[in-house]
């Protein structure tokens, strides 16, 4: 049996742990308010972004010297993957669950004889990743030192991946990021961003009869040429601002759930220390009047 | 007068929404009015100055670039950013051309130093068309 003392130390220990638990749940509630609004002021951009390329695509879509960017590079041999996570870790399964998504999509793609790159976005992927995919990882872009996600950021990553496809060294890329549901749902998710998966056929079919004639200035093509990278660098703002917010949802509801366990801890050791105590006071009494019967 | 709906959104949050009466827009081959009603078009933005008209007040907007549609509905911008003229720093906007400039001299190709001196241009004479309305402020 553990002593006073012992238990004593142990039931501060648990209370340490419980403040910093809670403390990082706060916190952590408090930028996922910041991030879900930043995540939500970014959607009419990349929807009308959509509309627009839909809207561009279908016309030029078949037509003959169609940008790679829009149209693919007709293999699908070499497949980038460009997962985000976080950088830090304690958020619960956030980032192992982005990364078991990525892992069994390479899996599966190197099953079938394909090439798989993966760019890390994030310190965490490549920490998880690297263990099995050493030799497959082809970039490491460290946001660490970003305070605030801007449009900066994602226009970087998007350059460097336009850069890479233009040089020919992969010809489907594919996105990795949680899309961010609710405080305890955050759905792990793959997009494929080159060549896009264009809203198509619903955007024609909403359309109906109706199509404006647009009239594009200047041309289509040179619009596109355009158009392709700033919509790439979209859709990766628009994962990381999905993933910035569900990885605070996951370190709160995670935090909560660490903060109540540390609590139940506490309760335990709590009761376990009381009858230690109790039944050292009432082995002394025992000795006392055991001592003064002897007399 | 007839009104049309102007939105001005940016990559991080919806700038503008709501009822104008006329709008120019620094289409990437020159300046175009939009007035309601106007014929369906998509056109790409030059750096240049947007300028909106709604009940008397006119706004004059920065924006470095983006995209323009005007559809039925109306007119959608999608700017990478737009800050109003009198927001512009033009320090910052100053530092900003000669990274610029720097940036052109390092280009590799010809055909990427000619885009990139076009939009050094354009940059110069934003420059210039603030300059010389702060000081008309003074």
């Amino acid at each position: 049996m553990a002593s006073l003392k012992e238990l004593r130390n142990r039931i501060a220990s648990v209370k340490a742990t419980q403040k910093i638990t809670k403390a990082m749940q706060m916190v952590a509630a408090a930028k996922l308010r910041r991030a879900q609004t930043a995540a939500e002021a970014a959607r009419p951009y990349a929807e009308r972004m959509d509309a627009i390329l839909a809207n561009i695509a279908s016309k030029v879509a078949g037509q003959a010297g169609a940008p790679a960017l829009l149209g693919g590079t007709g293999k699908d041999d070499v497949h980038l993957l460009l997962v985000c996570t976080a950088e830090r870790g304690l958020c619960g399964a956030f980032n192992s669950s982005i990364a078991r998504l990525a892992r069994e999509r390479a899996n599966a793609l190197l099953a079938a004889g394909k090439t798989v790159k993966i760019v890390c976005v994030g310190r965490k992927g490549y920490d998880i990743l690297r263990r099995t995919f050493a030799k497959n990882i082809i970039d490491v872009i460290d946001l660490r030192t970003v305070r605030t996600l801007g449009y900066e950021n994602a226009q970087e990553i998007a350059q460097k991946v336009v850069a890479r496809y233009e040089a020919g060294e992969f010809d489907i890329c594919t996105l990795f990021y949680s899309r961010f549901k609710s405080v305890i749902a955050q759905i792990p998710t793959a997009q494929q961003i080159i060549p896009p998966q264009l809203p198509e056929v619903k955007a024609e079919a909403a359309a109906g009869t109706n199509t404006p004639v647009y009239e594009y200035e200047p041309e289509e093509d040179e619009i596109l040429a355009e158009l392709l990278p700033t919509n790439l660098a979209t859709q990766v703002f628009r994962a990381l601002l999905e993933n910035a917010a569900s990885e605070q949802g996951a370190r709160m509801s995670s935090m909560d759930s660490a903060t109540r366990n540390a609590g139940e801890m506490i309760k335990k050791q709590t009761i376990t220390y009381n009858r230690t105590r109790q039944a050292m006071i009432t082995k002394e009494l025992i000795e006392i009047i055991s001592g003064a019967e002897a007399l | 007068m007839a009104t049309f709906k102007l939105e001005l959104v940016s990559p991080a949050k919806l700038l503008f929404s709501g009822e104008v009466d006329e709008v120019i827009v620094p289409g990437a081959e020159g300046e175009f009015t939009v007035l309601p009603m106007h014929a369906p078009v998509v056109s790409t933005l030059r750096p240049g100055i947007l300028i909106v008209k709604a009940g008397g007040n006119v706004t004059r907007l920065y924006v470095r670039g983006g995209f323009a549609e005007v559809n039925e509905k109306g007119l959608t911008i999608l700017a990478e950013d737009a800050t109003a003229v009198e927001d512009v720093n033009m320090t910052e906007f100053a530092a900003s051309v000669s990274a610029y400039e720097a940036k052109l001299a390092s280009a590799s190709s010809d055909e990427a130093r000619f885009k990139m001196a076009e939009t050094l241009f354009q940059l110069k004479a934003v420059q210039a068309q603030l300059g010389g309305g702060t000081h008309a402020a003074h």
